[in-house]
C-alpha cells in the first residue's frame, strides 16, 4: 500500500514527495501523522455510530479475503458459494459510508453518504449480472473451480468470451470502490470531502485503508474471474511454458493484480470526475443492458457448446 | 459439548435482542440498523443449518440492497417523535388486542404441534460434498420451474408498473439540460448596449 500511495502521489502532483531521499519516506510520514493525530468528534455527532463507521467500512473488505484462492489449493475457506459470499460481503461495505455520513451531523458528509449509497446500489446490480455471466461460463460459484475452468491457454481465460462483462465488472468495480473517475461520494470540489469530511486521525486512516483494501480486492477478483487467476500466461505455448514452469502460481496472480491496481491509479491521474447524473446513466442505462444482453449470448454459447470456452 | 450449540445460542440471543430493539428503540436509524443486525445473525443461523445459498442471498439482497435504501429514506425524513406518540393511550386497547391476536395465531401455527422436533425430525447432517446451492438450483429449475417463472414474471411486471406509475413528466418542475447549456452562445445571453459617455457633472 505505501507503494501504491507513493505511485499515486508521484503521478498526481509534485507537492507531497519532500520527506526522505527522493520522497520515499513520504508514505511513512503520512502514516505516522495519521496515527498520532487526535480523533475529533463533532458536536451533536452520534458518538457510537461515528466511531463504529470506519470499522464497518474496513471489516467486510478484509472478510472477503477468506475465499480468495492465491494458488492451487492456497485458499482459507474453499466454499462452494464463494462468488456469492464475495458479492454479499462487499455489498456490506456501503454501511460504513452511510453511517459515517449520517453520524457526522454535517450536511456535506450526509450528501456524500447519499451519493455513495445510490451509486453503490446501482453498480452492484451490474456487477452481480457480470458475475452471473462468469458463473454460467464456469459452471461453478467456487472461485478455485472458476480459475480451473479457464485453464488451457491465454485465450482460454474468460476475458475473451466475456469481454463486455470484463469491462463492465472492472468499471463497476471502480465505481463500487468510489475511486476516480467515480468518486462523487468524495467530490472535494462540490461537497468538500464527502462522507469522511468530519473524520481525522486514525478514523480517517481506516476509511483510507478500506478504500485501498477494496481496490486490491476488486483487482484480485477480476484476475480470478477473467484473467485466469494463478494460471501462467504462457500456458499452452510450446517452449515458453516449460521455461516459466518454475514460477509459482502466487507470483502470477500477484503480478496480474498489480497490473490492474496500476490501472486504478492511472485512471485516477488521467480522467476528470464524472458528473453525478452521468454516473447514474452509465450504471442503469448502459451497463445493465449490456450485461443482460451478454448473459443471453453466453446462454446461447453454453447451449451450443462453442469451443474452446464452453465445451 | 460441541461448539455448535454455543454458537447457536449466541446468535439466537443476538437475533432476539436485535429484533426487540427494532420495535422498541426511539431513533428510527437505530431501528433500521438493528434490523440489519437481525438479518445478519439470521443469515448466520441459516449457515449453521447448511443453507449457505439462502444465507448469502439474505445478506446480499436484504442487508446489501433493501436496508440500504431503507436507511437512505429514513435518514432523509425528519420524523417528529412527539406527533407520532399522540393518541397512544387512545389506540392502546385496539392495538394491544390486534397484537395479542397475532401472537396467539403465531403460537398456534408455529408451535410445537407443527414445527416441533418430533414433527420435522433432526436437521439432516450432510456430507462434505453436499452443495446447498446445487440442490436448490436443481429443485428450482425442475420441480418448481413454473412457480419460479411465474414469480419472476410477476416481479418484472411489478418493476415495469412501478416505473410507469412514477415516470410522469411534471410540467412545473424545472431541470437542467447540460447539452443545451454547453451549446449556448454569447449573443443569446449578453446584449451589448452602446451609449454615450455621461458628462462630468
Amino acid at each position: 500500500m505505501p507503494i501504491s500511495r507513493w505511485l499515486n502521489v508521484r503521478l498526481l502532483r509534485i507537492g507531497p514527495n519532500r520527506v526522505g531521499p527522493r520522497g520515499l519516506l513520504q508514505p511513512i510520514a503520512d502514516g505516522l501523522k495519521l496515527v498520532l493525530k487526535e480523533i475529533i468528534i463533532p458536536t451533536n455527532a452520534n458518538r457510537f455510530l461515528f466511531v463504529i463507521a470506519p470499522l464497518l467500512a474496513l471489516a467486510p473488505a478484509l472478510a472477503c479475503w477468506a475465499v480468495i484462492p492465491f494458488a492451487d489449493g492456497w485458499v482459507l475457506a474453499d466454499i462452494d458459494a464463494g462468488l456469492l459470499y464475495v458479492l454479499a460481503l462487499s455489498s456490506m461495505g456501503v454501511y460504513g459510508l452511510i453511517i459515517a455520513g449520517w453520524a457526522s451531523n454535517s450536511k456535506y458528509a450526509f450528501l456524500g453518504a447519499m451519493r455513495s449509497a445510490a451509486q453503490m446500489v446501482s453498480y452492484e446490480i451490474a456487477m452481480g449480472f457480470a458475475l452471473v455471466g462468469v458463473l454460467m461460463a464456469a459452471g461453478s460459484m467456487n472461485l478455485s473451480a472458476i480459475v480451473e475452468s479457464q485453464s488451457g491457454s491465454f485465450l482460454h481465460w474468460f476475458w475473451l468470451p466475456l469481454l463486455p462483462l470484463f469491462l463492465v465488472y472492472f468499471i463497476a468495480g471502480l465505481a463500487e470502490t468510489n475511486r476516480a473517475p467515480f468518486d462523487v461520494a468524495e467530490g472535494e470540489s462540490e461537497i468538500v470531502a464527502g462522507f469522511h469530511v468530519e473524520y481525522s486521525g486514525m478514523a480517517f486512516a481506516l476509511f483510507f485503508l478500506a478504500e485501498y483494501a477494496n481496490m486490491i480486492l476488486i483487482s484480485i477478483l477480476t484476475v480470478i474471474m477473467f484473467m485466469g487467476g494463478w494460471l501462467s500466461p504462457f500456458q499452452g505455448i510450446p517452449g515458453l511454458e516449460d521455461l516459466f514452469a518454475f514460477v509459482p502460481g502466487i507470483v502470477w496472480i500477484l503480478a496480474k493484480t498489480c497490473l490492474l491496481l496500476l490501472l486504478f491509479l492511472w485512471f485516477r491521474a488521467t480522467f476528470p470526475r464524472y458528473r453525478y447524473d452521468q454516473v447514474m446513466r452509465l450504471g442503469w442505462k448502459v451497463f445493465i443492458p449490456i450485461t443482460i444482453l451478454w448473459i443471453l449470448v453466453i446462454g446461447v454459447g453454453v447451449m451450443a457448446e462453442i469451443g474452446p470456452w464452453f465445451d | 459439548m460441541s461448539i455448535e450449540p454455543i454458537l447457536f445460542y449466541i446468535f439466537s440471543t443476538i437475533l432476539v435482542i436485535a429484533s426487540a430493539t427494532v420495535v422498541t428503540v426511539r431513533n428510527p436509524v437505530y431501528a433500521a440498523l438493528s434490523l440489519v443486525l437481525a438479518f445478519f445473525t439470521c443469515a448466520a443461523i441459516w449457515l449453521m443449518l447448511e443453507a449457505e445459498f439462502l444465507a448469502l442471498v439474505l445478506v446480499l439482497v436484504y442487508v446489501g440492497a433493501v436496508m440500504v435504501l431503507f436507511l437512505f429514506v429514513i435518514m432523509m425524513l425528519d420524523i417528529n417523535l412527539a406527533r407520532s406518540k399522540e393518541g397512544f393511550i387512545k389506540y392502546l386497547p385496539a392495538g394491544g388486542f390486534v397484537a395479542l391476536l397475532i401472537f396467539i395465531e403465531m403460537c398456534v401455527v408455529l408451535g410445537p404441534a407443527n414445527f416441533g422436533i418430533e414433527v420435522t425430525g433432526e436437521p439432516l447432517k450432510h456430507a462434505a460434498d453436499y452443495s446447498n446451492t446445487k440442490e436448490l438450483g436443481i429443485a428450482l429449475y425442475t420441480e418448481y420451474v413454473y412457480p419460479f417463472e411465474i414469480a419472476g414474471a410477476l416481479l418484472l411486471l411489478a418493476i415495469v408498473a412501478a416505473i410507469a406509475l412514477t415516470m410522469r413528466k411534471r410540467p412545473d418542475s424545472k431541470y437542467q439540460d447540460p447539452a443545451k447549456q454547453v451549446a449556448v452562445r454569447r449573443d443569446e445571453r449578453v446584449r451589448i448596449v452602446k451609449m454615450e459617455t455621461e458628462k462630468k457633472q
